[in-house]
C-alpha cells in the first residue's frame, strides 16, 4: 500500500473534488441502503434482530477470555493449529515462519480486513513472497497499488472503464473492455490458475464458534470457498474480538450481517470449516492454521462502553448510510476502517495522536448507530472519544490526551462562564446582538460559514423581551 | 419518546426556546408560545435559562456541559412540562443529560428533569391534540427533518402529520429528505469542505421539488439550509414550522 498523507481534512477535500468519485459512491451507496430497506420492512422485527445479535455478540464479549481458551482447545482438538499475535508484528512474523516452514512461495487471499491492518500482503512481498487477492474487488485494487475503500467492496471506487484500463495493463494479453463479464472471465482465469497452483490459501473469518471449534466464512464468489479448500495449507486470521459461544449463534448473526450489507437474505457460500482434511477425505488443505491478533482489541475490551465496538460484524451498514463517507469515499480515512466504525477503531488501534482527526469527521447525525445490526452507539462513541482526546480517562485510549489545546479550553471556559449563569447571559447576548451584525465575513469561523451560506443574521431583541411584552410570565 | 409518561392536558407548561432562536429567530420561538396558547395551555419561559449545553457536549468538553445544564435544571422549578422548538436541544436535555451525569448523585434529580423534556411538534400533536383550520392559500412545501429530532425524539410523522392536517397546504418529499444538511453544531465550521457539500446537496434537492417553501423544526438546519440557499439565490424561503403553522391558522385570531 503507497505511503499515505494521514492527514484526513486534506484527503477529505481533494475527494470532495472529484465528482466522478462522489457520483459512484452516492450510486452505489444509494443502492445499498434501498436493497437494505427492502430486507427489513417490519420495523418491529428490525428492532427484536438487532437486539438479538446484540445480545449474542455481548454474551460473547462477557465470557471473551474463557471462550478464546475453549475456542482453542477444541480447534486443537480438531487438527488446526493455533497462534496468538497481540501486535501487527508478532502477526505478520508468525504467518512467515509458517510460509517459510513449509516452503510456502506463493498465497492466495481470500478478504481479509485484519490482514489489511497488518499491511500483510507489502510485508509478504518485502519477505519474497507473492500474496494475490482472489477477491474480485481486492484483486483490482491489488492490482492498481491501493488499499481497500470499503470494507464489504473494497473496490467500489473503481468505474468498469477504469477497471478496463487497469486490467489492459496488468494482465497480459487482455484488451480493454467495459463489460463486466468479460472483465470478470479476464480476473477469474487469473486466478484459476492460482488457486490450483499456490503453496498456501490465506482467508479472514467472519465467526468462530468456541463450542465446535470451528471457523465462518461468508462470500459470494466462492473464492472463500476455493482459497481456503484448494491449497494444501490454509492459514486463517481474525482478530480476537470474532469469537461467539456456540456455532448455532452463527445463524442471526449472518442474517443480520448479510441483509444489513448487500440487501441480501445470505451469502451465496457459507463455510464452515472445521479442520484439516481427515484420513479418508479426498479434498481440503493438509494443514490448517489460526492467527488470533490482539492490535489494540483486549485494551479496547477493556473499557465497558468502548467495548460496544467490539460487537462490529463488519457488515458496513455505518459507512453505507453515512453522509460524510459517502461524500468522501474510504481513502480519506487514511486507515484500515473507513466511515463511522473507523472513526472509532482507527484511533483506538493507532491512536489519538495518529488517527484522531476523523474522530470530527462526523456530524452526529445518528444514522450509523440507528442502522447497525449489533446496536453499536457509533455516534456516542465517536463523543466519547472526543473526550478521551482532550481529557483522558487515565489510560483508557492511546495517545488519549494528545489533541488537548489550550485554545480550545479558554474558548469553552468563556462559552460556559456566559451560559452557566443568567446575567452573563443576558449581558453577552445583548452585545453581540449590538455588534455581531457588523463582524466582517473573514474571520475565523465566520469564514468557513459563509463559504457557502450567507452570514445568519442576530435579531434585534432578545425573545424574552419580547415575550414579556406580549405578556407571557417568565416564572 | 414512548419512554416518557404522557402527561395528559396540562393547564401551563414551561418553554425552552433554545439559545440560537433566542440570538437569531425570536419570531419562530414566539410562533411556538403561541401555538401552545392557541391549543390550550398557560405557557411560561422562566427568564434564567440559556442554552442546553449541546456545543459543549458534542467537542467532548462534558464538565462544562454539565456546569449549563445546571443552570437549566435550576430554571425549570416546577413539575410541568418543558416543551422545546427543537428536536435536537429537546434531545441533548432528554437524551444525553443522563450520560452526563451518569454515576453521579444529582442523576435521580436529572432523571426527573429528562422526563419532562418533550419536542413542540410531539407535544402539540399527542399531548395537546391541537387542531389546525388552514386559512391560507395554496402552496407546496418540503419537510426538513433534523436528525437528532428523528433519531434521538423519535419525531418523525408528527410534523409532517401537522402540515397534511392543513386544507390547502402541499407536503412533497424532497430526496434524501432523511439525510443529515450537515450542520452538525462545530462540524460545519471544523470540516467546512464536508458541511458545504452535505448543505448544497441537500438545497439541490429542496429546490428540485419545485415547493416554495421548506420547514423543518430545528433553527439549527434551517440556519444552515436557508443560509446556503440564501446564498446560492434559491426561489425557496425557509423557515420554522411553528411560524408556518401559525401563519397558515392565522397569528393572533382566536
Amino acid at each position: 500500500m503507497p505511503e499515505l498523507s494521514h492527514d484526513f481534512e486534506h484527503a477529505a477535500v481533494k475527494a470532495l473534488g472529484n465528482q466522478q468519485l462522489r457520483t459512484n459512491f452516492r450510486r452505489v451507496m444509494t443502492g445499498l441502503i434501498n436493497k437494505r430497506a427492502a430486507q427489513f420492512p417490519d420495523y418491529d422485527e428490525l428492532q427484536a434482530l438487532r437486539a438479538r445479535g446484540a445480545a449474542i455478540k455481548d454474551r460473547a464479549l462477557a465470557k471473551l477470555p474463557d471462550l478464546l481458551v475453549q475456542l482453542e482447545q477444541n480447534l486443537i482438538a480438531n487438527g488446526f493449529h493455533v497462534h496468538w499475535a497481540e501486535t501487527v508484528e508478532e502477526g505478520n512474523r508468525i504467518i512467515l515462519d509458517i510460509l517459510k516452514k513449509a516452503n510456502a512461495r506463493s498465497v492466495i487471499k481470500g478478504k481479509s480486513m485484519v490482514s489489511e491492518e497488518m499491511h500483510f500482503n507489502h510485508f509478504l512481498e518485502e519477505n519474497g513472497i507473492k500474496a494475490l487477492e482472489s477477491d474480485l474487488g481486492e484483486y483490482i485494487i491489488q492490482l492498481a497499488g491501493e488499499g481497500p475503500s470499503h470494507i464489504v467492496m473494497p473496490a467500489i471506487h473503481k468505474n468498469k472503464d477504469e477497471i478496463g484500463r487497469l486490467f489492459e495493463e496488468k494482465i497480459e494479453g487482455q484488451k480493454y473492455t467495459e463489460d463486466p463479464d468479460e472483465l470478470t472471465a479476464a480476473a477469474r482465469r487469473v486466478l484459476r490458475q492460482l488457486f490450483a497452483n499456490a503453496d498456501c490459501g490465506f482467508s479472514g473469518v467472519n465467526f468462530a464458534a468456541a463450542d465446535t471449534g470451528s471457523l465462518v466464512l461468508i462470500s459470494n464468489e466462492g473464492n472463500g470457498r476455493m482459497s481456503t479448500h484448494l491449497p494444501s495449507m490454509h492459514i486463517a486470521l481474525m482478530g480476537v474480538e470474532k469469537v461467539i459461544e456456540r456455532l448455532e449463534d452463527v445463524g442471526p448473526l449472518i442474517s443480520l450481517a448479510c441483509r444489513s450489507a448487500t440487501g441480501q437474505p445470505i451469502t451465496t457460500y457459507v463455510n464452515v470449516i472445521s479442520g484439516p482434511r481427515k484420513g479418508d477425505e479426498k479434498d481440503g488443505p493438509k494443514e490448517v492454521h489460526l492467527v488470533l491478533l490482539d492490535n489494540g482489541r483486549t485494551k479496547i475490551y477493556r473499557d465497558p462502553e468502548l467495548r460496544q465496538g467490539l460487537r462490529c460484524i463488519r457488515c458496513a451498514a455505518c459507512m453505507n448510510h453515512c453522509p460524510v463517507y459517502t461524500r468522501i469515499g474510504g481513502h480519506a480515512y487514511q486507515y484500515t476502517y473507513p466511515g463511522p466504525i473507523g472513526e472509532i477503531l482507527n484511533p483506538q488501534m493507532q491512536g489519538i495522536e495518529k488517527a484522531g482527526d476523523v474522530l470530527h469527521a462526523s456530524s452526529l447525525c445518528g444514522r450509523c448507530s440507528e442502522v447497525c445490526p449489533v446496536k453499536i452507539p457509533l455516534a456516542e462513541l465517536i463523543v466519547r472519544l472526543r473526550r478521551e482526546a482532550i481529557r483522558p480517562t487515565g489510560d483508557t485510549v492511546k495517545g488519549g490526551g494528545s489533541r488537548k489545546s489550550q485554545v480550545e479550553n479558554v474558548i469553552w471556559f468563556g462559552w460556559k462562564s456566559m451560559y452557566a449563569s443568567p446575567t452573563l447571559y443576558r449581558w453577552g447576548t445583548w452585545w453581540l446582538r449590538k455588534i455581531g451584525n457588523l463582524l466582517p465575513e473573514g474571520i475565523p469561523l465566520l469564514k468557513q460559514w459563509t463559504s457557502v451560506r450567507s452570514k445568519p443574521q442576530f435579531a434585534s431583541r432578545s425573545i424574552y423581551d419580547l415575550a414579556r411584552e406580549r405578556g407571557i410570565r417568565d416564572e | 419518546m414512548s419512554n416518557s409518561p404522557l402527561p395528559g392536558r396540562p393547564q401551563t407548561v414551561y418553554y425552552f426556546p433554545t439559545c440560537l432562536v433566542d440570538l437569531f429567530y425570536p419570531e419562530a420561538g414566539m410562533a411556538g408560545i403561541e401555538l401552545l396558547q392557541r391549543a390550550g395551555t398557560k405557557v411560561v419561559m422562566p427568564g434564567r435559562q440559556s442554552c442546553c449545553g449541546q456545543p459543549a457536549r458534542n467537542c467532548g468538553y462534558y464538565e462544562e456541559a454539565r456546569a449549563v445544564a445546571r443552570t437549566q435544571l435550576a430554571a425549570f422549578p416546577n413539575d410541568w412540562p418543558i416543551v422545546v422548538p427543537s428536536g435536537s436541544c429537546a434531545g441533548m436535555m432528554k437524551k444525553h443529560y443522563p450520560e452526563l451525569f451518569a454515576g453521579m448523585p444529582e442523576l435521580p434529580k436529572i432523571q426527573a428533569f429528562c422526563d419532562r423534556v418533550f419536542e413542540l411538534t410531539w407535544f402539540l400533536v399527542h399531548v395537546m391534540d391541537i387542531k389546525l383550520v388552514d386559512k391560507g392559500e395554496p402552496v407546496k412545501v418540503t419537510w426538513h427533518g433534523s436528525c437528532h429530532s428523528m433519531r434521538e425524539m423519535g419525531v418523525v410523522e408528527e410534523p409532517k402529520q401537522l402540515l397534511r392536517s392543513l386544507s390547502n397546504v402541499t407536503l412533497v418529499e424532497a430526496d434524501y429528505e432523511k439525510e443529515c444538511c450537515g450542520f452538525g453544531g462545530t462540524f460545519s465550521v471544523r470540516l467546512p469542505e464536508i458541511s458545504g457539500a452535505m448543505v448544497t446537496d441537500k438545497v439541490n434537492n429542496i429546490v428540485a421539488t419545485g415547493a416554495t417553501e421548506v420547514v423543518s423544526g430545528d433553527m439549527g438546519c434551517m440556519m444552515n439550509i436557508s443560509g446556503a440557499m440564501k446564498k446560492k439565490r434559491a426561489p425557496v424561503k425557509g423557515r420554522h414550522i411553528a411560524e408556518f403553522l401559525l401563519e397558515r391558522i392565522g397569528k393572533g385570531d382566536a
